[in-house]
C-alpha cells in the first residue's frame, strides 16, 4: 500500500513539471537558436528581463525535449557522478583519484558521455579559478569541500580501518555535490575552465592549493586583511534590500548551524544506540542459552535476533541521517559563507568607487590650485589625470551597479535552489525514516507470536 | 497501594488492603507507610529462622528522585538561556519523567507486598499483619551507622561463607543442578539488565535529539520568508510528535524489559540466598554429625550432640522440602512473567512504530501540496 503512495508522489511531481513546459514554450518560440549555443553573460541578461521566473533552466528545457527525460523530471540535462576512489601512489605522496563521469547532451561539450580522473587538489584548483573570476563581480560560487589534513594523512598512511573508508566516502559524496551544484549555475557552466576540468584527460597540477605553499600563505594574509577591512568600511547602504538580505542571511546562518549541531548529535546518539542494542542482543542470547525452559529460551534468542536486526537498522538510519541531512546542512552553511563573501565584494566595490570619487575630488582641487598658480604644463597633466579619474569614477559606479544587480539575481536563484534542495533532502530523509519504521514493524510482528508461544 | 505522596525526602505510601481472611479484624483498611518500613518488614522475614526455607521476595529499591531533581534544578538555572517554547517543552518532559519514576517505585512496592500476600506461609506472618493493620507509625527507625556497619560485616562474612559453602557438593542432584543454573542465570541477568539499561538510555538520547531538531526547524520556519516556512513548521511538528513517541518507546522498553530483568536479578539473588541457607544448614548438619561421632567416640556430651544433630537434621530436611517447591514455583513465575512482559513489549513496540509511521506518512502526503504551492 505504501509503495503505491510513493509512486503517486512521484507521479504528481512529474505531472507538475510537464504542466509547466507548455506554458514556457510560447516564451521560447521567438528565440530558438540562442537557447542552445553557448552564451556569454551579456546575452543572458536580455532574456532574463522578459520573464520573471528563472530563465536559465528554461534554456535547458528546450534541449530536454530532445533527449529522454530523467526519472524525476530533472530540469538539467547534465549529470555528473564522482565515483571509484582509488589510492594512487604510496606513503606521504599518495593521493586518492576520483573518477568524474559526465553525461550530457549540451552541444558545448565534445562528447555525450565522458569521464576523467581527478584528485582532490584538482577540485580545489577549479574552485579557486572560478572564485577569482566570478566572485568579485557578484556571482555566488559554490564552495569546495574542505581540506582535512588528519583525514588525508590517515588514508595516505594506509590505515584500512572503517574511519578512513568513511572519510573517503564522505569526501566522494561532497565532491559530487560540489560539482553538481557548480554546473547548475548557468554562468559557471559556460566557463572554459569548468569545461576543461570535466573533459580533458590531463590537467595541470594545481599547486596553489597546497596548504603550506606560497599561494596558500598569500591567501591567508589576504583573508586577514579582508577581515580588518570589513571592520573599517562603513558603507551607507542606499538599498534597503541589501541590508535586509544580509540580516536574513545572518539569521539563516545561525539557525542552520544550530540545526546542524543537533543533527550531528542525533547521528552520534543513534550510533551509540545501535552499539548498545548490539551488546544487549548478545547478552539476551546468552541469557536464552542458560535458560532451561525451552520455549522461553527460544523466545529469548528470538528477541536477541530481533534486537540485532534492529541494531543494523539503526546503523543504516544513522548513515541516512548523516549523508542526507547533516551534509546538506554543512554544505549550506558553507554556501552562506560564500554568499556573505559576495556581499563583502560588493562592499569593496563600493569602497573602490568612493575612493575613486575622493581621488577625483582631490585632483580637481589640485587642478584649481594649478590654475590659480598658472603653471600651464602641469595644468595639462592635471587635466589628463582628471579625465582619467572621471572615467574611473564612472567605471566604479557602473561596476557597483552591475555587482548589485548580479547579486540580486544570484540571491534570488540561491533562494530558489535552497528551497528546492531542502525540500528534496528532507523528503528523502523522512522517507528513510518511513522505511526504518516499516522494517521495525515487520520485525516486531515476527517476534510477537514467538513471545506468545511461551507456555 | 492506592496512593502515594511525595514529601521532600520521603515518600509515603498508602497501603490499602482488602481481605476476607479471618485473621484480620476488618475487611478493608488502609495505612500509611514509608519506604523504611517496607525494608523493616523484609528484614524481619530474612532474619526469621523459620523462613529460611523460602524465597523471600526481594525488597523494593529505594525511591530515587535525585537524578530528576537535579535536572529540574539545572533547568531552572538555565531558564534564561532558552526560548520560552523550549523551556516549557523541557519542563513538561522532566515532569513526565518524574511521574514515570514515581509510578515505577509505587509499582515495585506494591509487587513486594503482593508477593508476600500470595505466599501461603509468609502471609500468615504476624509482622506482616502488623504492617498492614497498625494505624499509627511503626516507628521504625532507619538503621543508624553502627547497625549499617554491622550489616556490612555480616554481608562480608556471609559472602566468604558462601564461597566456602558452595564448594560442598550437594547430595541431591536437583539442588546441584539448580545451583549451577542459578549462579549462571544470575550473572547473565545482571549483564542483560545492565545492557538493556544502556539501551533505553540511548533511546532516550535519540528522542531528546529529535526534540532539539524539532525546535530548530521551528525557529527556521518562523524566520523564513518563503513558502518553505510552512513546510518547516510541519516537519518540526512531526519531529515533536515523533519525539514524544520515541520517548514513550524508550520508557516502555525500560518498563517491560529492563525492569523485568532487574526484578529477576533480585529474585535470583533471593533464590541464591535460599540455596545458600540450605547449603549452610547442610554443612551444619554434617558438622553436627561429625561432632556426634566425635562425642560418641569420646563418650562425652553424647546427648547434647545428639540433640544438636537432630535439630540440624530436621532443619535441613524442612529447608530442602520447601526449597524444592519454592524453586519450582520460582521457575513457573519467571516463565510467566517473562512471557507477559515480552508479549507486552512486542505489542507496545508495534503500536508505537505504527503510530510513528502514520505520522510520517501524513506528513509526506502533504508534500505534493507544498511542491505545488512553490
Amino acid at each position: 500500500m505504501l509503495d503505491d503512495d510513493r509512486e503517486d508522489l512521484f507521479a504528481e511531481a512529474t505531472e507538475e513539471v510537464s504542466l509547466d513546459s507548455p506554458e514556457r514554450d510560447p516564451i521560447l518560440s521567438p528565440e530558438p537558436t540562442p537557447a542552445i549555443t553557448p552564451v556569454t553573460p551579456t546575452t543572458l541578461v536580455a532574456p532574463r528581463m522578459e520573464s520573471k521566473s528563472v530563465t536559465a533552466p528554461v534554456i535547458f528545457d528546450r534541449s530536454r525535449e530532445e533527449i529522454e527525460e530523467e526519472a524525476n523530471g530533472d530540469l538539467f540535462d547534465i549529470e555528473i557522478n564522482v565515483s571509484d576512489p582509488e589510492k594512487v601512489g604510496d606513503g606521504m605522496n599518495a593521493y586518492m583519484a576520483y573518477r568524474v563521469t559526465t553525461k550530457t547532451s549540451l552541444s558545448m561539450f565534445h562528447k555525450n558521455e565522458f569521464s576523467v580522473k581527478r584528485r582532490f587538489s584538482d577540485f580545489l584548483g577549479l574552485h579557486s579559478k572560478l572564485a577569482t573570476k566570478y566572485m568579485h563581480i557578484g556571482y555566488i560560487v559554490p564552495p569546495a569541500p574542505e581540506k582535512s589534513i588528519v583525514g588525508m594523512t590517515k588514508v595516505k598512511v594506509g590505515k584500512e580501518d572503517s574511519s578512513s573508508t568513511e572519510f573517503v566516502e564522505k569526501r566522494r559524496a561532497a565532491l559530487e555535490r560540489y560539482l553538481q551544484r557548480t554546473v547548475k549555475h548557468p554562468t559557471l557552466l559556460q566557463d572554459p575552465d569548468l569545461r576543461q576540468f570535466l573533459e580533458s584527460s590531463e590537467l595541470p597540477r594545481a599547486v596553489n592549493t597546497q596548504a603550506l605553499s606560497g599561494a596558500g600563505i598569500l591567501r591567508m594574509v589576504n583573508k586577514a586583511a579582508d577581515a580588518v577591512n570589513k571592520m573599517t568600511i562603513k558603507m551607507n547602504e542606499s538599498d534597503a534590500w541589501f541590508e535586509e538580505k544580509q540580516q536574513q542571511f545572518e539569521n539563516l546562518d545561525q539557525q542552520l548551524r544550530k540545526l546542524h549541531a543537533s543533527v550531528e548529535a542525533l547521528v552520534c546518539h543513534r550510533k551509540e544506540l545501535s552499539a548498545n542494542i548490539a551488546a544487549f542482543a548478545k547478552s539476551a542470547a546468552m541469557l536464552g542459552n542458560s535458560e532451561d525452559h525451552t520455549a522461553l529460551s527460544r523466545a529469548l534468542s528470538q528477541l536477541a535476533e530481533v534486537e540485532e536486526k534492529i541494531d543494523q537498522l539503526h546503523q543504516e538510519q544513522a548513515f541516512a541521517d548523516f549523508y542526507v541531512f547533516a551534509e546538506l546542512l554543512g554544505d549550506y552553511i558553507r554556501l552562506i559563507a560564500a554568499v556573505k563573501g559576495v556581499f563583502d565584494h560588493r562592499m569593496k566595490c563600493w569602497q573602490k568607487w568612493q575612493d575613486a570619487q575622493v581621488t577625483l575630488q582631490k585632483k580637481r582641487e589640485a587642478e584649481a590650485k594649478l590654475q590659480l598658480a598658472n603653471k600651464p604644463d602641469k595644468l595639462q597633466q592635471a587635466k589628463d589625470e582628471i579625465k582619467e579619474w572621471e572615467t574611473k569614477v564612472q567605471q566604479g559606479e557602473k561596476d557597483f551597479e552591475q555587482i548589485s544587480k548580479t547579486i540580486r539575481k544570484e540571491v534570488g536563484r540561491f533562494e530558489k535552489e535552497r528551497v528546492k534542495d531542502f525540500k528534496t533532502v528532507i523528503i528523502e530523509y523522512l522517507e528513510s525514516l518511513v522505511q526504518t519504521q516499516q522494517q521495525l514493524i515487520k520485525y516486531w510482528e515476527a517476534f510477537l507470536p514467538e513471545a506468545k508461544a511461551i507456555a | 497501594i492506592s496512593d502515594a505522596l511525595s514529601e521532600r525526602d520521603k515518600v509515603k505510601f498508602t497501603v490499602h488492603t482488602k481481605s476476607s481472611l479471618p485473621n484480620f479484624k476488618q475487611n478493608e483498611f488502609s495505612v500509611v507507610r514509608q519506604h523504611e518500613e517496607f525494608i523493616w518488614l523484609h528484614d524481619s522475614f530474612v532474619e526469621n529462622e523459620d523462613y529460611a526455607g523460602y524465597i523471600i521476595p526481594p525488597a523494593p529499591p529505594r525511591p530515587d528522585f535525585d537524578a530528576s531533581r537535579e535536572k529540574l534544578q539545572k533547568l531552572g538555572e538555565g531558564e534564561g538561556s532558552m526560548t520560552k517554547e523550549e523551556f516549557t517543552k523541557m519542563k513538561q518532559e522532566l515532569e513526565a519523567e518524574y511521574l514515570a519514576i514515581f509510578k515505577k517505585t509505587v509499582a515495585m512496592h506494591e509487587v513486594f507486598l503482593c508477593r508476600v500476600a500470595a505466599h501461603p506461609i509468609l502471609r500468615k506472618d504476624l509482622n506482616f499483619h502488623v504492617f498492614l493493620e497498625y494505624n499509627q507509625d511503626l516507628s521504625v527507625r532507619g538503621k543508624n551507622k553502627k547497625e549499617k556497619l554491622e550489616d556490612f560485616f555480616k554481608n562480608m562474612v556471609k559472602s566468604a561463607d558462601g564461597v566456602i559453602v558452595s564448594g560442598v557438593k550437594d547430595v541431591d542432584d536437583f539442588f546441584e543442578h539448580e545451583r549451577t543454573f542459578l549462579v549462571e542465570y544470575h550473572n547473565r541477568v545482571k549483564d542483560a539488565s545492565a545492557k538493556s539499561d544502556k539501551m533505553t538510555r540511548s533511546h532516550k538520547n535519540v528522542a531528546d535529539d529529535y526534540n532539539r531538531i524539532g525546535s530548530s526547524l521551528y525557529a527556521l520556519g518562523t524566520q523564513d520568508s518563503t513558502d518553505i516556512c510552512k513546510f518547516f513548521l510541519k516537519v518540526s511538528e512531526l519531529f515533536d510528535k515523533t519525539r514524544k513517541i520515541e520517548a514513550r518507546v524508550s520508557a516502555d522498553e525500560d518498563l517491560k524489559l529492563s525492569d523485568l530483568l532487574k526484578y529477576y536479578l533480585r529474585e535470583s539473588q533471593a533464590a541464591k540466598d535460599l540455596l545458600y541457607r540450605r547449603s549452610r544448614s547442610l554443612v551444619d548438619y554434617e558438622n553436627a554429625n561429625k561432632a556426634l561421632d566425635k562425642a560418641r567416640a569420646k563418650n562425652k556430651d553424647v546427648l547434647q550432640a545428639e540433640t544438636t544433630q537432630q535439630i540440624c537434621c530436621q532443619k535441613f530436611e524442612k529447608i530442602s522440602e520447601s526449597a524444592k517447591q519454592e524453586l519450582i514455583d520460582f521457575k513457573t513465575r519467571r516463565v510467566a512473567a517473562f512471557r507477559k512482559n515480552l508479549v507486552e513489549l512486542a505489542e507496545l513496540e508495534l503500536k508505537h512504530a505504527k503510530v510513528i509511521l502514520q505520522n510520517l506518512n501524513t506528513c509526506l502526503f502533504l508534500k505534493p501540496h507544498l511542491i505545488i504551492s512553490l
